[in-house]
């Protein structure tokens, strides 16, 4: 039950760039894998060209190891949960989550029986009779989500199935989704632009930027070893720092890391650093190395965000547990030592 | 004692955070009152002249009869044919891009505009048996003009711009992702309409049929030049009712503008209640 996208290519008339070229990628079967990028990077257009929504200019789209590429939707054997959930407004509950049964002439007993099953599954027993209407948002996209799931499709698309909702039941219906999904382990494809849901939900993610694919890899490999400073500055926040190489060494507003292999002398760079990844000291303990001074604090809860301006004009963000910065004993207006746990480095003719 | 009395100090009723309650249903009592009910009051009045027995013999007369089953006939034929054909033009109109789509656009309207006895005249010489449409049907044995399918096509005429005004708006907004989802749902293109887009647009349609019908009902000047206006065979009501009131009855008029008046409000009572029926869990 994969996925396979080769070299897919959608072109919309009036459109300076294609909204998607050359995009490849395998979602593997049974697993979650998102496509995860800003707005307009072309995810959902890749997501339509696999539900057949859309038709590709160029390339191949295969499931299960069959071409479907000139399928029409209807014989793809796909679910689609769309954002705006696009349920039936004139029928019951009952009636949308049988929809596709009901299409596919299935005896009424039968649909009844399994229309059972999904609202149980979506945890929705006793809604059948209501309408679309009568529900709240999370209610609505679980009815979505059972009316592509009666079908028993072959794959699973999600369209962005979390904006439309508010933070807290978006944060429920993520959970609930995992669980979902734990149980009937259909392969899964999931557009999204949070990264959060994205690292969250999936095995696998594709990141997607200007219709191209950035990186393909397991949510921890796009967080720790983002392919292009794209990746690594939509994906997780990043302190962003540039400067130049200098005898291997990366020479960054004050602080210097190993220079990427290879690197000329001269070369400029950008560094991509983590606010949690900067570990700071008194500077009286740390006299030599980098200096900086806390130009502003703010605790959130248990952790502390600080601003850290550096020697150049540079500031660097960083968070930590406010128990650690009451240990150190610093406040707001003094001056540390900095140190970089972990950095990516770019060099700039590699922009991407 | 303090908490009793301050319980049954009366609440001043207010309009929600909506204002102008009472201003604006009491300005729309008064507007209707006036501008409908007065009128109608007068000829309820009118037709009351009359003595049960005349009031009967008046609008139970065959010609009176003859005429009620032309009216209804034909505004429901017209109504019918605009709710079948309206929504395809309707359809084209919102689904599609063509050269001269805005011609088409203001065609639609133009019989809202057109003095409909303009409206009358010329289909009259199309259709007549000299006209350049009428001579050929002719040869076929079949009579437009001068006959009750004449009064039919009329108000077909008259009534299509409500059905294509009332459904093309809903067909426009109607969410696209709704026809994605049944298509992945496995349901081909006419299923597709049959069983999502008609059930919504079903309420606009009703709506539509229901003005278009009503339209029919009261109309006079385009149906008196096709008809031929022969008494029990192609006189509408209205015209009937110009008939009895050129020979001086006007209690007679009265009557039976008294059983037109009864009978179009049941129906769109009954249309009405259909659609509260078809819109039923649609809207919270």
């Amino acid at each position: 039950m994969s996925v396979t996208v080769e070299h897919l290519t959608r072109r919309f008339p009036g459109g300076s760039h294609p909204a998607a070229e050359d995009v490849s990628f395998h979602a593997p079967a049974g697993a979650v894998t998102a496509l995860l990028g800003p707005s307009g990077s072309g995810k959902t257009t890749v997501l339509r060209a696999i539900a057949g929504l859309e038709e590709a200019d160029a390339g191949r789209v295969s499931i299960c190891g069959e071409d479907c590429t000139r399928m029409p939707p209807q014989r793809r054997g796909v679910g689609f949960v769309f954002q705006g959930y696009a349920l039936f407004e004139h029928l019951t509950v009952r009636g949308n989550v049988g929809f596709g049964l009901r299409v596919r002439g299935v005896s009424r007993k039968e649909r009844d029986a399994r229309v059972d099953e999904l609202l149980e599954l979506v945890q929705l027993q006793g809604y059948g009779e209501r309408y679309p209407s009568q529900l709240s948002g999370g209610q609505r996209q679980r009815v979505a989500f059972a009316r592509a799931l009666a079908t028993r499709p072959r794959v699973l698309l999600l369209d962005e199935p979390f904006a439309a909702l508010d933070t807290r039941v978006r944060v429920e219906l993520r959970a609930w989704l995992r669980e979902l999904h734990e149980q009937t382990h259909v392969t899964t494809l999931l557009v999204t632009h949070d990264q959060e849901e994205a690292l969250e939900l999936a095995q696998q993610v594709v990141v997607m930027h200007e219709g191209r694919v950035r990186q393909v890899g397991t949510s921890l490999e796009v967080y720790d070893r983002p392919a292009t400073p794209f990746v690594a500055s939509f994906i997780g926040n990043a302190n962003v720092l540039r400067g130049h190489v200098q005898g291997g060494r990366a020479a960054l507003g004050g602080l210097t890391l190993d220079a990427p292999g290879g690197a000329p002398d001269g070369a400029r760079v950008h560094a991509f650093v983590r606010p949690h990844e900067v570990r700071i000291a008194r500077a009286v303990e740390e006299p030599s190395g980098a200096h900086a001074v806390i130009s502003a604090l703010t605790r959130v809860g248990d952790s502390v965000k600080l601003s850290l301006q550096l020697a150049g004009r540079d500031t660097l963000m960083v968070h930590m547990a406010h128990a650690e910065l009451e240990a150190l004993g610093l406040t707001q207006g003094e001056r540390v030592a900095v140190g970089i746990r972990n950095a990516r480095l770019f060099v700039e003719e590699h922009a991407g | 004692m303090m908490e009793a009395a301050l319980r049954s100090v009366p609440l001043r009723r207010r309009g929600g955070v909506l204002p102008g309650y009472g201003l604006a249903l009491g300005f729309t009592v008064l507007y209707l009152g006036l501008l409908v009910l007065l009128p109608l009051g007068a000829l309820v009045l009118k037709a009351s002249t009359l003595s049960w027995e005349g009031f009967v013999a008046a609008v139970t007369g065959p010609r009176a009869l003859a005429a009620y089953r032309l009216s209804f006939g034909a505004s429901l034929v017209g109504a019918l044919v605009n709710a079948l054909f309206g929504p395809v033009v309707a359809w084209v109109l919102a689904r599609y891009d063509f050269p001269g789509k805005a011609l088409l656009d203001a065609l639609v309207d133009l019989p809202f505009a057109l003095p409909t006895s303009v409206a009358g005249i010329a289909l009259t010489a199309v259709y007549s048996q000299n006209g350049w449409l009428g001579q050929h049907l002719a040869k076929w044995g079949l009579q437009v003009a001068f006959a009750p399918a004449g009064v039919a096509l009329a108000l077909t005429f008259v009534g299509l711009p409500f059905v294509v005004r009332s459904v093309q708006p809903v067909l426009q907004d109607l969410d696209p992702h709704l026809e994605e989802a049944a298509a992945v749902l496995g349901a081909g293109r006419l299923r597709t309409v049959a069983w999502v887009v008609l059930p919504a647009l079903f309420p606009a349609l009703l709506t539509g049929f229901a003005l278009s019908f009503a339209r029919a009902l009261g109309e006079y000047g385009s149906v008196v030049f096709i008809s031929g206006n022969m008494p029990l065979r192609t006189e509408i009501v209205p015209l009937l009712i110009v008939t009895r009131l050129e020979q001086y009855d006007e209690a007679g008029a009265t009557a039976i503008g008294v059983v037109m008046l009864g009978a179009s409000f049941l129906l769109l009572l009954v249309i009405n209640a259909l659609q509260a029926r078809a819109l039923r869990g649609r809207k919270r």
